[in-house]
């Protein structure tokens, strides 16, 4: 059971809305050990956040969890009431948001709300929590931390808040950071600085990673392992080579074509994945993507397909997969 | 700060001269004057009395006598009420009706912004559904209807509240309830509303996130965010309020201010119309000012220039 710091199996939420009940996630298990960082990459509405949000119990309402075992270092968090969740919340697990502008709350100062978090999970005075967050401002590479200390959110920049973000998470040396796509608001320079921050101090620390992203970029650079999201569910997850140079379901196949090359001819057009977003309230009865699909089989859009094993750690939810491994064996009969 | 306040005292003294000019002249620009009344006066008392309070004058003269005058601080004679000084209605009547309307405020404070927060953190529940019910009652409702539903079953049918009057805090209970009704409606709307806007914010999120408690986060991240609207509201009101209200003072028969500003209008006593209309100018304009700084107080990202 120790083997691993996250284990999520079967994790199934929906989302009850007065329009109807909204699959969120559908049998997602995701595992990761200490010090691991996991990407999870998939686009809008796919399920990514919820996974990371629903580890932390912080699953918006009307979410509800309906099934599945989440353990996290030991606990069990489907089981575990609001306030022994709040022990573990900004401890154990700390969260760094999408929007660095608006996750810090503009009538406190930076100090303030680094120190909140400090003396909520330790023992320490006001002025031992001080010199932390002095040092956590220093770690996260922000100069003069004493001086910032006393400033407000909207006296620092984007890159920096989203430095006193990590700062904040990182308060309480937490064995597991989720970062929601942590760079999506900020300059593509910044980006590159908050990545690199985040990759050094994983190495200082020695903190797991899960990083949230629609980016593939990021996951490449970042991530050991990663898991590709659509429609609540996994569909492909594998190593960072596996994913990037033996892409096996359609839809990672379709995600990788469309990111920009450099070393692709002039005038050359990115491909797109046509179609649009599964509608979530009315999900079809097959795999999500065969609509979208364009090797989409008949049987594609009748009955969900089993998961395909290559090797180890990839894995696979397609049935062009199924049927390409079944005729393989057949062959090798 | 000191630049700030200082820049605000001679806008405000501008404002109340804008003031001060416009509603001098509409108010001569109004048919009728202070000594028309249904009793035959003859016209040379008449003359007399006009004579006598300078309304013989010229209006642009009288305008000029009036404005020095007021500026050394002398706001003239009742012309209605022999013998008194509109200083001296105004200090005599205002405490009075300061008193009744600060607690109303503080009533309303007390009641709305709780109810507007729970009915924010119970949104869409009973509580919510029950609480806006009472809110839209409390907007829609005159407060003549409700003095009278109050005075009806507390005074007359119980008889456990006195209905006349101020002497004693058993006094207070039904004006100021009857008051509060608008306000206290008014407020737990707007905190509602805040307070949904404050919920819905990724630094709630954040608090969240952080492992603090329920109450911690409500009253720590939640509410001093959730409260600018209520400090913009309460500020003006504050000042309509403590100048009396005319229904509630008629009804419960309390000797406020609020009478006076009717009072005066109806018998054309200019320089009470005057005296009364400069007070609550400058009242709602010192509100204004301290709105501001309670603003700077509250979001430190406010600058006030």
């Amino acid at each position: 059971m120790a083997e691993y710091l996250v284990d999520i199996k079967n994790e199934r939420l929906s989302f009850f809305t007065p329009a109807g009940e909204v699959k969120a996630l559908n049998d997602v298990s995701i595992h990761l050990k200490e010090g691991e960082v996991l990407g999870i990459v998939g686009e809008s509405g796919s399920g990514k956040s919820v996974t990371a949000y629903s580890l932390m119990g912080l699953t918006a309402h009307p979410g509800k969890l309906l099934g599945g075992n989440l353990n996290f270092n030991g606990h069990q968090i489907e089981n575990m009431t609001e306030k022994e969740m709040r022990k573990i919340r900004g401890n154990e697990i700390s969260i760094i948001f999408q929007d660095p502008m608006t996750s810090l709350n503009p009538v406190y100062t930076v100090g303030n709300q680094i120190m909140e978090v400090i003396r909520l999970h330790t023992d320490k005075t006001k002025q031992e929590a001080k010199e932390r967050a002095k040092e956590l401002l220093e770690l996260v590479g922000i100069n003069e931390p004493e001086k910032r200390l006393k400033q407000y959110p909207h006296e620092l920049s984007g890159g920096m808040r989203q430095r006193v973000m990590i700062a904040i998470a990182l308060a309480c040396e937490p064995k597991l950071l989720i970062a929601d796509e942590p760079t999506t608001a900020l300059d593509v320079t910044i980006q590159a600085q908050i990545l690199e921050l985040m990759m050094e101090l994983k190495e200082k620390l020695g903190m797991a990673i899960i990083m949230i992203t629609h980016d593939l970029g990021v996951v490449a650079s970042m991530c050991e392992r990663i898991a590709v999201m659509y429609a609540g569910k996994i569909i492909e997850y594998g190593t960072a080579d596996d994913i990037f140079y033996h892409p096996k379901h359609q839809y990672t196949k379709g995600l990788i074509r469309s990111i920009p090359r450099l070393d692709t001819k002039e005038h050359e057009r990115l491909i797109p994945i046509e179609g649009t977003p599964v509608d979530m309230l009315n999900p079809p009865k097959g795999c999500p993507f065969a609509p979208r699909c364009d090797e989409a089989m008949k049987i594609c859009l009748r009955e969900m397909p089993p998961v395909t094993e290559f090797g180890e750690v990839h894995y696979t939810q397609c049935w062009l997969n199924q049927k390409e491994e079944m005729e393989k064996g057949a062959s090798h009969e | 700060m000191f630049k700030y306040i200082v820049k605000r005292i001679v806008l405000g003294i501008v404002t109340i001269w804008a003031v001060a000019t416009l509603t001098f002249f509409l108010m001569n620009m109004v048919p009728g004057g202070p000594f028309l009344s249904e009793k035959a006066i003859s016209p040379q008392a008449t003359a007399a009395l006009e004579a006598k309070y300078g309304l013989d004058k010229p209006m642009s003269q009288r305008y000029f006598t009036y404005m020095t005058d007021a500026l050394k601080g002398d706001f003239g004679d009742s012309l209605k009420q022999r013998g008194r000084t509109v200083t001296s209605i105004i200090t005599s009547r205002f405490p009075v009706s300061a008193r009744l309307g600060g607690s109303c405020v503080l009533v309303s404070m007390i009641l709305g912004i709780p109810l507007g927060c729970i009915a924010a953190l119970k949104r869409g529940k009973f509580a919510d559904s029950l609480i806006s019910v009472v809110a839209t009652c409390g907007i829609a409702v005159p407060s003549f209807v409700i003095c009278t539903v109050l005075m009806y079953f507390l005074g007359v049918k119980l008889a456990i509240l006195p209905t006349i009057g101020l002497d004693s805090i058993k006094h207070y209970i039904m004006p100021v309830a009857a008051l509060s009704f608008y306000p206290t409606a008014y407020i737990m709307r707007l905190m509602r509303s805040s307070m949904l806007d404050v919920l819905g914010q990724d630094y709630m999120r954040t608090a969240r996130a952080k492992g603090l408690a329920g109450g911690v986060i409500l009253f720590k991240h939640a509410l001093r965010n959730a409260i600018l609207p209520v400090i913009t509201y309460v500020g003006p009101m504050l000042a309509y309020t403590i100048t009396g209200s005319f229904v509630v003072e008629k009804i419960f028969v309390i000797p406020g201010l609020g009478g006076e500003f009717i009072k005066a209008i109806n018998g054309r006593d200019y320089t009470m119309i005057m005296g009364t209309t400069i007070f609550l100018a400058t009242l709602v304009i010192i509100m204004n000012v301290f709105v501001d700084i309670a603003y700077k107080i509250v979001d430190p990202r406010i600058k006030l220039k």
